[in-house]
């Protein structure tokens, strides 16, 4: 029985959501042999406005891009939570980025709250890297890729200047993740 | 482990692998969401190989600059969305009526005008077939996953120098600019047909030589071949003519040479149809939708079939008329307000009822409204 797995990462233009899913299902399909599919959705800016990227991992062929039911979606705005948080399905996940999300939506599924934005900027240096981070937390809460499939995925995808930076940031990620509890 | 075949790749980029494949070695543009990714990638490839990459002042200019590349013996392409097809259109006609072989990828976003740019839509389906004035041939495809960009671009090549004609590539931005795995086929693993080349001597060449329907070879231009390319109507040595026969008959050939090769043309994917009682016809990212909701059906023992045409123009009369002939009802998602609907209807000859679903807000067509509007014949 084949199986269907989706994803959303949703944020402002800018923050590398795009990014974020092309890489999860790139470390789907090529280093973990599943069958894997992102699609987009934007606006005409290079910076702000809502972004999203939807992934929808399968062991069989993907049809329908999109997303209908979600299994874990990632919200890095308030704004972007509040638009795309309606079609997390029933014990689904959600993790937030809580430096800049503060009201949090109720619903059927669980919430993992995380200050994504702070760490990247404090600990790393570069907010740039929060995408990153986000990826490491939500293979490590969901486990739908493999820990080595994201690391190729990633450091496949970064200039060589910056590979220590994001291979730091997909660790913190791991680890952060690792003991975070859903809001109860 | 990594499959070193495999590929992650968006489906624009997919349509300049294919362009490749193909051997185009021309490319002419004027960049445009959400097509820029096709040109982006020529940029840097065709220059590596010997190509040509131009970026011109408009599409007016691209249209016409890949036709004289291709007169200069060039596969030649151009990419854009619905703003810059509008403005091809008299350089397609001219391509059409002149015979010039080329390819027009057109990724269509929502309109009309400017419209919403990253928005994705099907409205162009009609444009496609009759956005330039006169009876002109259409040969139009569709296809509908990354890997099926690659393998159709491929053939709107082939398609173009078999019947000397333009041939036009057409999706919407979700296909254009979704990312799935593709594996690549080695050179010679698909079939590349190159241009026929007249054998004969220059001082005998007719470049609208025909009988029987046949189709003259094209010469390039520079290798010694001297000939007259107009849009008016031409005698067989590409002059212009007066006469209402000539004129008559070349006009019902240009367009014959495709309707009356539909079947070899036409490709269609079924999906179920074999026992459905109730039908979908979709094509482009509607067709995903559609296919979901099929697949969702057929769980609950419901006999749903798709139908998904390959290419759109010519259409797949053959292939809708069978498939109303044994249903009760043909459904039709499409992203725009009802283009592919109405010629499901004329080749449906009345044998079953026909339902538009339409959307314009820019987001995919749902599944589930799709799994609705079958519930209600079951």
């Amino acid at each position: 029985m084949g199986y269907r797995y989706e994803m959303r990462f949703s944020g402002s233009g800018g923050q590398g959501m795009i990014l974020a899913g092309i890489i999860i299902a790139e470390a789907a399909s090529i280093y973990d042999g599943k069958m894997a599919s992102q699609s987009q959705s934007y606006g005409p800016e290079s910076r702000g406005g809502a972004s999203r990227s939807e992934v929808i991992i399968s062991d069989e062929e993907i049809d329908y891009p999109k997303a209908t039911s979600i299994d874990a979606m990632l919200a890095m705005t308030q704004e972007a939570c509040n638009k795309y948080n309606k079609d997390i399905k029933k014990d689904g996940v959600l993790l937030i980025d809580s430096t800049e999300v503060k009201n949090i939506p109720k619903g059927d599924y669980k919430v993992y709250s995380f200050p994504i934005s702070t760490v990247a900027r404090d600990e790393l240096g570069k907010i740039i890297v929060a995408n990153i981070i986000s990826l490491g937390m939500i293979v490590e809460l969901t486990k739908i890729v493999s820990h080595d499939a994201i690391e190729k995925a990633v450091l496949s995808r970064v200039p060589p200047a910056f590979l220590e930076l994001n291979k730091k940031a997909l660790q913190i990620g791991f680890e952060r993740a690792r003991d975070l509890k859903p809001l109860s | 482990m990594a499959d070193k075949k495999k590929k992650f790749m968006q489906g624009n980029e997919a349509c300049s692998e294919g362009a490749l494949y193909a051997g185009c070695m021309f490319y002419a543009g004027y960049p445009i969401t959400p097509s820029t990714e096709v040109a982006e990638m020529l940029s840097v490839r065709l220059p590596k190989i010997g190509g040509v990459f131009m970026q011109m002042e408009d599409e007016i200019a691209s249209v016409c600059a890949i036709i004289g590349a291709s007169l200069g013996g060039a596969k030649s392409l151009t990419a854009t969305s619905g703003p810059g097809f509008s403005l091809m259109q008299e350089g397609l006609g001219f391509a059409c009526i002149a015979e010039i072989p080329c390819v027009i990828v057109n990724v269509m976003r929502s309109g009309p005008s400017t419209g919403f740019p990253t928005g994705p839509s099907q409205s162009d389906v009609m444009q496609a077939k009759w956005g330039t004035h006169g009876d002109h041939p259409s040969v139009v495809l569709t296809p509908a996953t990354v890997q099926e960009i690659f393998y159709e671009t491929v053939r709107a090549f082939n398609l173009a120098e078999t019947y000397r004609t333009p041939v036009i590539v057409l999706y919407d931005e979700i296909i254009g600019h979704m990312r799935e795995a593709i594996a690549l086929p080695e050179p010679g693993e698909i079939e590349v047909i190159e241009r026929k080349k007249p054998t004969c001597k220059p001082e005998e060449y007719k470049p609208y030589a025909q009988s029987n329907g046949s189709i003259a070879p094209l010469a390039a231009y520079g290798e010694g071949y001297k000939f007259h390319v107009t849009g008016l109507y031409h005698a067989e040595d590409g002059f212009p003519t007066n006469n209402t026969k000539l004129i008559g008959e070349a006009n019902e050939r240009i367009v014959n040479k495709i309707n009356k090769n539909a079947d070899k043309i036409c490709a269609n994917e079924e999906f179920y149809t074999d026992d459905a009682e109730i039908g979908v016809v979709a094509y482009g990212v509607s067709s995903k939708s559609a296919k979901f909701a099929v697949k969702e059906m057929r769980k609950k023992g419901v006999k749903a079939g798709l139908l998904r045409p390959k290419t759109i123009w010519p259409f797949p009369d053959k292939a809708v008329n069978k498939l109303a002939k044994q249903v009760k009802a043909i459904l039709v998602p499409e992203m725009n307000l009802g283009q592919v609907y109405y010629e499901v209807e004329r080749a449906s000859k009345g044998q079953c009822e026909v339902k538009g679903i339409f959307k314009v807000d820019t987001e995919a067509i749902h599944p589930n409204q799709i799994i609705e509007e079958i519930k209600k014949f079951t």
